[in-house]
């Protein structure tokens, strides 16, 4: 397996303009001869499917929701990031990418940065044209806020919907070219398996989710935007269908997978409350900009009214360790602080496990200062939604929150024009691993999956079309026939031991989430990932003698969906346990225990890790094969990130 | 209140769209519920009780768990998503019952969204009507600046209002008439409020309202049911504003000249 990253080198404000004049175009007769099939629907994949169609491909798309608006993406609360510098605070695209690899800790490609920096103010004018109705002022021009882990007000939003808004409008582009022949849409289809044969993707085969019906479909390439796999943790902020199999299964097939252990929990979710709990609720962390965290100093007083707790009682930790940046401190800074508070016995709310796992976000002295009325304006629908889920009334009590599985970095290795190692897979928004580094900013998710979808995907897949051209493979050759067979009798074995098995597919993902959480969560070390390494296997062995799975291949089957997503989590984790055994340095989201500066922060070794892992898969029970790709940091120095 | 509740709990069972479908008693499977569970980790804990037994779990669209996506809803107790008002089937929590209540849980149910198995319905004529005239007609790279346009704040505050529906149905399963004029309104309100829809107002309001006629959706003859189930608590309001729209579209042709 060869990492050639394809980066273009020079001065980086030229980089993207230069690459985009060196790619070869395909004329526009000849792109209604193009085929492409599109997995996904969230953010990268509407605007992908939508913006290829309008150049003139031929675009199948493909979502397992009974329509493509529902993608996860729809729930990105907070806001998307761009570099419009309408605030006239200092940003600039220059910024915007500075502030993205030094927040990513020095572990993103410098040259992919920068293009997203300089692609994210055309997003927003897609947006607004599509009829996106972000937050105005009253002189009718865009509001921005600031976003935990910037200095500058970049941040466009909709309320508390930015996602839904951003996802409704690519949707709407998408649905045009549905009316327009140019899409033809499949939902309610999950992918199962990419179809590859010398050196190409040729295709997927995917079961439709209402039939069972097992089917491959070719095109000329394949661009896959399933999203991340934050779920593998169980209790996450993902929606409940999230899951690693596109990504898994053309991993499978040759794709590199690139830094698997680069999660990313984030600070401001709603706490569990009991077993039952299915998965937790993100509170935008916008909410970091008014409310204060604090713990009681005394573990005595955790149970009490956080009200009747005067201020000597309270220990405001982020505002104490990080006066600088105080509540608004990086995500994984905040979410490590609230765990230590934990787990030394100084958390609030309900015991679940052995400890409480809470701590308060108190707006009391917001609503002192700005009143009420305005920080309903600002967050009443997250109050609203708290209140709803927790039964407790923010305005007159502290809110209780918790870090939770949010986000992955990690994901499919893409070189500069998204394309996998598997010539002619592309991977488009939180399903590739290119931006972000070991650590996301706010904000920049939502911006990363336009920017490949509507902006980059569109000329670099031109230019693999024109040098490759077609595929002469199609869904009725003997290749996708194997494929289709091969599906039909995972599924079939599957189903077999199913019916003889006896444990709920949840209870093996829960097991699987308590311990990831406990050994490859916020905090890892070299013994705990050794031990998960010896456990994951065994659950893996014990999932396949013993999953439990009622009713039959050819039907509507949420335990056969669960059982296939969750057999890949669990191959996922150890990949993850392996990634994050192998990295011995403490970097963004990813912190070894061993490796803290004086300070409590990670601490990195970049002499010996400032490299992408990329893992070759190498047979069902071989150990993946690590690859490195170098990464050199022309423009922004390598520092320590600090935020004290 | 106590922790855990007991219910009476009664659900659809319906093994595909030719099947004639009836009620189950799951009382003995609906006991001990925590009060801090949500309706649909409720009927998690139920299905992981009847698989236990070699049953077939209860089938139920959902995804996002957090209200937004729009995919969950179900008839419970004879509303849209319960009764607790702007609440989603996902977000509303069984401490909103009293113990041993009795709880009925139905599809959503409108001749256009025919019953794929137990709660799961198709609403796909949603995306049909979308796919109608639902969107302004921009290309990927053709957009202006995003500040070239002023709008007012009200403006765009209210065609946010419009445009936080999330799909999800309830309005159409509230409505005597099976009408589908809320989502549909709100739809033509977020874009035809807004300069970036002006082009094609009148074009769109047309075709979306003739998908909606064709997709077997009912008349709206002001019930206002829609309202009171709408998750998102989207106002008639905006049907009202349809309503005028449709007038000055009927009055105009094509290319937007009044006949
Ligand atoms: C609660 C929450 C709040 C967030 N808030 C913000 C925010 O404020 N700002 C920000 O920038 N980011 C935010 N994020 C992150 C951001 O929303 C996501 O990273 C981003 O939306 C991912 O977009 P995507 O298009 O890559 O994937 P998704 O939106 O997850 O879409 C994945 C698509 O793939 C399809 N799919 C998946 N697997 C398969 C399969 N096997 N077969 C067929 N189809 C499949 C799905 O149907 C779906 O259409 C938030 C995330 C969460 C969880
Ligand atoms: S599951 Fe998404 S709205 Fe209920």
């Amino acid at each position: 397996m060869e990492l050639e990253s394809h980066c273009p080198t020079g001065d980086i404000e030229k980089r993207w303009e230069n690459h985009r004049f060196d790619l070869k175009l395909v004329n526009p007769a000849n792109k209604r001869k193009f085929d492409v099939i599109v997995v996904g629907t969230g953010l990268a994949g509407a605007s992908a499917a939508a913006t290829l169609a309008e150049l003139g491909y031929n675009v199948k798309a493909f979502c397992y929701q009974d329509s493509p608006r529902r993608a996860h993406s729809i729930a990105a609360q907070g806001g998307i990031n761009a570099a419009k510098n309408y605030q006239n605070d200092g940003d600039s695209v220059y910024r915007l990418f500075y502030d993205t690899v030094k927040g990513g800790d020095f572990r993103s490609r410098e040259s992919n940065v920068y293009r997203l920096a300089q692609v994210s103010v055309s997003i927003i004018d897609q947006a607004v044209s599509q009829g996106v109705p972000f937050a105005r002022e009253y002189g009718g021009l865009l509001d921005n806020r600031s976003f935990g882990g910037a200095q500058v007000s970049r941040t466009f939003y909709a309320r508390g919907q930015t996602g839904q808004q951003l996802l409704l409008g690519a949707y709407s582009a998408l649905a045009k070219m549905i009316a327009a022949g140019k899409v033809a849409m499949y939902n309610r289809h999950e992918m199962l398996d990419l179809i590859v044969e010398d050196e190409r993707a040729r295709g997927i085969v995917t079961r439709d989710l209402v039939s069972g019906k097992i089917e491959a479909f070719t095109a000329d390439a394949v661009c896959l935007c399933t999203g991340g796999y934050g779920n593998v943790f169980y209790l996450s902020t993902n929606a409940k269908g999230c899951n690693v199999t596109g990504s898994w299964r053309a991993h499978k097939r040759g794709a590199a997978f690139a830094n698997p252990c680069y999660t990313q929990i984030h600070p401001t979710c709603i706490p569990p409350a009991g077993e039952y709990q299915s998965k937790l609720t993100l509170m935008s962390e916008s909410l970091r900009n008014d409310g204060r965290v604090w713990v009681p100093k005394d573990p005595a007083n955790a149970a009490k009214d956080p009200r009747s707790l005067s201020e000597k009682d309270r220990d405001y930790y982020l505002e104490r360790i990080y006066p600088a940046f105080g509540n608004l401190v990086p995500r994984d800074i905040a979410s490590r602080a609230a765990k230590r508070m934990c787990d030394d016995g100084l958390g609030v709310g309900p015991v679940v496990g052995d400890k409480r796992r809470g701590v308060y976000l108190d707006f009391a002295d917001a609503i002192k200062r700005e009143g009420k009325a305005r920080i309903e304006e600002k967050y009443g629908n997250l109050f609203e939604m708290y209140q709803r889920i927790t039964g407790d009334d923010p305005y007159e009590t502290p809110m209780r929150i918790y870090p939770a599985s949010h986000y992955t970095m990690g994901g499919l290795w893409v070189d500069y024009d998204l394309m996998s190692t598997i010539p002619g897979m592309f991977v488009l928004g939180e399903a590739n691993f290119s931006d972000h580094g070991a650590n996301r900013l706010g904000a920049s998710a939502l911006m990363q999956g336009l920017a490949d979808g509507y902006f980059v995907i569109s000329y670099t897949l031109g230019n693999y079309l024109a040098k490759k051209g077609k595929n002469d493979v199609g869904a009725d050759s003997k290749l996708a026939k194997k494929a289709v067979k091969e599906v039909e009798k995972k599924i079939a074995d599957l189903i077999e031991i199913g019916q003889k098995g006896s444990t709920h597919p949840d209870e093996f993902h829960r097991r699987l989430g308590t311990l990831m959480y406990d050994k490859c969560g916020m905090g890892r070390n070299a013994e705990g990932l050794k031990e998960a390494l010896e456990e994951i296997p065994k659950l893996r062995e014990e999932f396949w003698s013993d999953v439990q799975i009622v009713g039959s291949g050819t039907e509507l089957n949420s335990l056969l969906e669960k059982a296939g997503r969750i057999a890949d989590f669990i191959e996922l984790a150890e990949l993850m346990c392996h990634d994050a055994l192998d990295r011995d340095e403490s970097c963004g989201a990813h912190f070894r225990e061993e490796h803290v500066r004086e300070d409590g922060e990670a601490k990195r070794d970049d002499e010996n890790f400032a490299y992408v892992a990329a893992w070759e898969h190498t047979g069902d029970h071989g150990a993946p094969k690590l690859h490195k790709e170098p990464l050199e940091f022309e423009y922004v120095k390598l520092s320590q990130r600090s935020y004290k | 209140m106590s922790e855990t509740i007991d219910l009476k709990l009664h659900v659809w069972r319906q093994s595909g769209p030719k099947d004639k479908g009836a009620f189950a008693d799951y009382s003995k499977h609906a006991k001990g519920i925590s009060t801090h569970a949500s309706f649909l980790e409720m009927l998690d804990v139920v299905n992981e009780r009847l698989v236990a037994e070699g049953e077939a779990p209860i089938a139920f669209d959902h995804d996002c768990r957090e209200g937004i996506c729009g995919m969950c809803g179900a008839v419970i107790n004879g509303v849209p998503h319960g009764h607790r008002k702007q609440t989603t089937t996902c977000q509303l929590h069984m401490r909103e019952f009293q113990n041993n209540a009795e709880v009925y849980v139905e599809p959503f149910r409108a001749g256009s969204f025919p019953i794929i198995q137990d709660l799961v319905v198709d609403r796909s004529s949603f995306d049909t009507i979308i796919q109608a005239g639902g969107y302004v007609s921009v290309r990927t790279g053709s957009a202006p600046d995003a500040n070239e346009i002023p709008i007012p704040k009200q403006i765009s505050d209210r065609a946010m209002d419009a445009a936080q529906c999330i799909g999800c149905g309830a309005c159409v399963a509230a409505c005597p008439n099976a009408s589908a004029s809320l989502f549909l309104s709100a739809k033509l309100a977020h874009l035809n409020l807004l300069p970036q829809g002006q082009p094609e107002r009148y074009r769109r309001t047309r075709q979306m309202v003739l998908a909606h006629d064709q997709a077997g959706f009912g008349g709206c003859t002001n019930h206002r049911e829609c309202e009171a189930a709408c998750p998102k608590g989207i106002s008639t309001d905006f049907i009202a504003r349809m309503n005028r729209d449709v007038l000055v579209a009927s009055l105009t042709d094509k290319d937007g000249e009044l006949i």
